[in-house]
């Protein structure tokens, strides 16, 4: 167990790393956001699309995009730690994945806002169970039944394990809930209200819903790592280093 | 002049065509969630230290005796 | 091996039948469920037609589900269940075994209730046809799917709401193409088929993988 990647594994060694990273991520969280925000408002064009063009609302892309994209991959991040958490036996893995769903589930909300938001001016209306919306609250809900089941069991190994289950079982049936929900019908697919791929977009707003993505993707890091510190030290309260560490905060203050 | 200028600019770009609405109430809603996740985080750390920090205490005065 | 399936599977069902009210229980509130629609939002016969298929499935989820809180429950209580995860049997087949059991007893008898549902809501005869098959084939899988969550939710407190928060979302699925079978249904029945035929592969696979999870469920739930 002496390979490089198994030394940070302990909580007492990632703890002190974690906190040198937190400021790099949050340096680089509000640069891409800044960078992204200029872009996003004064270097693009004031519609989308040709023919039934979007007009100015259209901005919202810029968030609605990031966050979309961030609460699923941050989903299938926090299934990679409980799947790793379950094989490993790692409590290391399962306080990173414990430590992502909050964060998750508030990109998940705000692409559910903001894409009700746009749906608003462009389809008249702010809720039209349009599949990819429809999806995100789907996501939604696993998000809040991973927290809830976790809050709910006291012993944290437990709640570790079933938690983590529960994820995976989550992520195996994705894929089947959101094709389902994408083709009711078996013989052909619902058509969406418009259908995007990103060859067609202005390459400037590509360039602003990226750099959020990557700006929100560095937020993630940041919060994560805070909360996965909070967690280690009420976790490992007991532990010599913690106390070690405590001690140290009560003379430096 | 020069002022009125600005101002007229501004708030141009705060109407955003007449969608300024739509468009604030979307990032205004996502600043105030990260704002609001963050000092949450914030205040959490705080609050794990401080108990950490009166357990400690407890014990120590218990060693004393 | 199956001798195994067959016991567990027997006891239960001999269990069950001591304390019939409990099938009825599961049985009765699908009834109620289901004859409360029309009184909210009117006896309209166009209307009913189009709701029924949604609203019978969404009764048959919500049964399946409340019923479901009961699986491990009795034999969690009592010691039965640690006991059987002593034994050296494969736990996969004592989930499959009691699964079998617990549909049995709570989704067959939603199956054999159908055409009377789809008299209230004026269904054309071969959209309760499609309607029995399709809870034929659906049913199970809900059952299988939220023993994972009765698994997991295994003695916590409020475990009844939490295991609908937990379960309810995975069973989109089948409430999509069972509702969509019954509807395509009131033509033909040959209309339905590919749903039902996709309702089916759901079955097969759920038959093969949720056995697995919920065996794992339950040894993370009690150790």
């Amino acid at each position: 167990m002496t390979k490089p990647w198994s030394r940070f594994a302990a909580p007492a060694s990632f703890y002190p790393l974690a906190g040198r990273l937190i400021p790099v991520f949050w340096v680089l969280a509000a640069a891409f956001i800044l960078i992204a925000l200029y872009w996003g408002f004064f270097q693009t064009p004031d519609q989308l699309g040709g023919s039934n063009a979007q007009k100015d609302y259209y901005r919202i892309i810029f968030i609605h995009v990031g966050t979309a994209w961030m609460s699923m991959w941050l989903y299938a991040v926090l299934v990679a730690w409980a799947a790793v958490g379950l094989v490993f036996k790692t409590r290391l893995s399962f306080m990173m994945a414990n430590a992502i769903a909050p964060t998750g589930a508030i990109f998940t909300f705000l692409a559910l806002w903001t894409g009700a938001i746009w749906g608003r001016p462009s389809w008249g209306t702010y809720w039209d169970w349009d599949p990819r919306l429809t999806s995100e609250l789907i996501l939604f809900f696993l998000y809040i039944g991973y927290i809830a089941l976790h809050s709910a069991i006291d012993d944290s190994r437990r709640a570790d394990r079933a938690a983590a289950l529960l994820a995976i079982v989550g992520l195996v049936m994705v894929p089947v809930i959101f094709w389902s929900i994408n083709c009711p019908d078996p013989n052909q697919c619902a058509a969406l209200h418009q259908r995007s791929g990103l060859g067609k977009v202005d390459g400037n707003i590509l360039f602003a819903m990226l750099t959020m993505t990557l700006g929100l993707w560095m937020y993630s890091f940041a919060t994560t790592l805070m909360r996965v510190r909070g967690i280690i030290l009420t976790r490992e309260a007991e532990a010599a280093w913690v106390q070690d560490l405590v001690r140290a905060q009560a003379r430096g203050s | 002049m020069n002022i009125m200028n600005i101002m007229n600019k501004m708030l141009e770009f705060l109407s955003q065509g007449g969608y300024g609405g739509y468009i604030w109430s979307a990032y205004g809603m996502t600043l105030a969630l990260l704002v609001i996740e963050t000092l949450g985080l914030r205040r959490d750390r705080r609050a794990v230290l401080a108990r950490l920090q009166r357990l400690l205490r407890l014990r120590n005065a218990g060693d004393k005796q | 091996m199956f001798t195994v399936f067959w016991s567990v599977l027997h006891r239960d069902l001999l269990l069950a039948m001591r304390r019939r009210t409990d099938v009825l229980t599961t049985l009765f509130f699908f009834v109620i469920v289901v004859s409360l629609f029309p009184l909210g939002v009117g006896t309209e016969r166009a209307v009913l037609r189009v709701l029924g298929p949604g609203v019978v499935w969404v009764a048959a989820l919500l049964a399946s589900m409340l019923a479901l809180e009961r699986l491990f429950a009795a034999d969690y209580e009592d010691g039965t269940l640690e006991q059987l995860l002593l034994t050296d049997q494969p736990l996969v087949l004592l989930t499959l075994a009691k699964v079998t059991a617990h549909w049995l007893l709570t989704g067959l008898p939603l199956v054999l209730i159908a055409p009377l549902v789809g008299m209230q809501y004026h269904l054309t005869d071969s959209s309760v046809a499609v309607m029995m098959l399709s809870l034929l084939l659906g049913t199970p899988v809900l059952s299988l799917i939220g023993a994972i969550g009765a698994a997991l939710t295994l003695g916590l407190r409020g475990g009844g709401i939490l295991l609908a928060l937990l379960i309810l979302p995975l069973y989109i699925p089948v409430l999509v193409y069972g509702a969509g079978a019954v509807t395509v249904g009131a033509a033909s029945l040959g209309e339905a088929q590919p749903y039902l035929t996709l309702l089916a592969a759901f079955l097969v696979a759920a038959l093969a993988l949720a056995p697995l999870a919920c065996a794992a469920a339950l040894r993370i739930s009690i150790e």
